[in-house]
């Protein structure tokens, strides 16, 4: 599979770096007289296949679109798109015909036959709504050109479930908030976005935990609210606010704590450079102490870039394909994703890539 | 007041009105579950989805109009049964083929939102009709006027407004 070892835009830090990790805007388009997916035979799924695949939307621009058949692909290759979050997890466990378009530099991708016929996101480092709308936008005219696209003159863009219809987009920020878990204020945020029809998720979406002090913060209404209006709520008030009461969270463990917080800090960092063996929930505990220990200062050698991307790359099925020769020069045999998971060989082998990554 | 459950002695967490039936249905969490409700917890939209579908509106008159109703969709075979139990429609004539139904659902996963605002296709002048649309939304806000829903009425105006400031330019 042609995929870069690691997402590029994962490495570059966006605005408001230390708290929004990435931007996210997400579409879901139906094609007319064309069942939705759960209702369309393998023969009309191939057929929604094709005729997405025979689009010239990928050349316009001239960046071309990989193409990867996910009935063709390895069980690895699938788990390492969704780790990337390229793809759901729905998408990887399913076994029908469908298939995920990704540009270059992964910041475009659409997935074909999930639960509508084409869900296309664009992905940004650091809070950048505004132009991953404005992305998302373009490629949406694109296919409008080409394709009919199922509309409804009450509501709007029509979808398989019904609670998606209308603008049918999903705006999401992914923030990295170690300061409001370690200050235990989390759940006076789940509160207020609960009552402003937000959802808040895990690292992977839903069902996913907060591993790593992530949490996605994404719309739940798609209807009646336009694109414009959303997007002027979420950045002009919902983000800027979250990252604030971070900012204060971190603030009051600096001016109270400042000990304390420096140990674990230290602590982590000590772990992630010596450490012989690495599970994945402690690696992702570890680096988000690291990563709130680069954004206060205390870190100054450690760039916040690699620390990115460690945390993609200790994932299971990055972990796998990753520089055998610096960490661990047998090959791996492919296995199922239940053995992929964290036993001993690929704890061995984490602890090796990070102490790489963050050794002297 | 504590409404005791039907099944046992237990305190009710489900109410429901079992429309067919005429009567209220009162319900344990562990006999709400095992009847096949979705019992809040903090449901995320999908589980709302399914408690949505599971629960007749109760503005909607139940028995008479029931025979009327298709029960599945010409265009897919999809029926409404199967939508109750996946949450998912089978294709984009489902949403006039279960309308009624489907109408307050809708307005209950989004917060009582009832028509769309925002972005439609650049060829939308071909695919939406805008003076089908235009009287759908006139007749609404007559309905929602006459039964004193004036916030509803007060969205169905601003989208109206809306709608003749976009044919006007463009």
């Amino acid at each position: 599979m042609k995929l870069k070892q690691t997402g590029p835009w994962i490495e570059h830090s966006g605005p408001d770096a230390d708290v929004v990790v990435s931007s996210r805007a997400r579409l879901a388009r139906n094609l007319t007289d064309l069942p939705f997916v759960n209702q369309a035979s393998d023969t009309q799924r191939r057929e929604i296949l094709q005729l997405v695949r025979s689009l010239p939307f990928a050349s316009e621009r001239g960046e071309g679109l990989v193409w990867i058949d996910l009935q063709q692909s390895t069980t690895e290759d699938r788990r390492l798109l969704f780790e990337r979050h390229l793809v759901s997890r729905q998408f990887i466990e399913s076994v029908s015909p469908r298939a995920v378009a990704i540009a270059d530099d992964e910041q475009l991708s659409v997935m074909v036959n999930e639960e509508d016929h084409l869900r296309m996101q664009v992905l940004l480092p650091g809070l950048e709504l505004e132009e991953a709308w404005r992305r998302a936008v373009e490629f949406d005219r694109r296919l409008e050109k080409h394709a009919d696209i199922a509309v409804h003159p009450r509501w709007g863009y029509l979808t398989a479930c019904p609670t998606n219809v209308g603008t049918a987009i999903r705006f999401s920020v992914m923030l990295h908030l170690p300061g409001l878990r370690l200050t235990n204020e989390l759940e006076r945020l789940r509160r207020a976005s609960n009552d402003l029809d937000l959802a808040v998720r895990g690292f992977y979406g839903e069902g996913s935990d907060s591993s790593g002090d992530f949490y996605q913060v994404s719309n739940q209404l798609t209807l009646g609210v336009s694109e414009t209006d959303l997007l002027a709520t979420f950045v002009g008030e919902v983000v800027p606010r979250i990252v604030a009461y971070e900012r204060m969270a971190r603030d009051i463990l600096v001016e109270r704590s400042a000990t304390l917080l420096e140990d674990r800090v230290h602590r982590a960092f000590g772990t992630l450079r010596s450490a012989r063996l690495l599970g994945i929930e402690e690696s992702m505990k570890h680096l988000s102490r690291v990563r709130l220990g680069i954004a206060l200062g205390l870190l100054p050698d450690v760039p916040l870039g690699t620390v990115q991307r460690l945390f993609l790359e200790v994932q299971p099925a990055h972990l796998r394909r990753i520089r055998p020769d610096s960490t661990d020069d047998t090959a791996l045999e492919p296995v199922g994703e239940d053995r992929m998971l964290d036993d001993e060989r690929t704890r061995r082998r984490r602890a090796a890539l990070v102490r790489h990554e963050l050794g002297d | 007041m504590n409404t005791k459950c039907d099944k046992c002695d237990r305190p009710a967490e489900v109410h429901e009105i079992d429309v067919e039936a005429g009567r209220d249905i009162h319900l344990c969490r562990e006999h709400a579950i095992e009847a096949g409700f979705q019992v809040p917890q903090s449901a995320p939209v999908t589980e709302l989805l399914t408690q949505f579908a599971t629960t007749p509106p109760p503005n909607e008159t139940p028995t008479p109009r029931r025979a009327e109703r298709p029960t599945a969709c010409e265009n897919c075979g999809s029926t409404f049964a199967r939508f109750r139990k996946t949450g998912l429609l089978g294709c984009p004539d489902c949403y006039e083929t279960f309308a009624r139904q489907l109408e307050s659902i809708i307005e209950r996963s989004q917060n009582g939102a009832n028509a769309h605002v925002g972005r439609v296709p650049d060829r939308s002048s071909e695919l939406v009709d805008l003076h089908a649309l235009r009287r759908s939304l006139i007749e609404e806000l007559d309905r929602a006027v006459a039964s004193e829903q004036y916030e509803r009425a007060a969205n169905l105006r601003d989208r109206l407004n809306t709608l003749t400031a976009d044919e006007v330019g463009g």
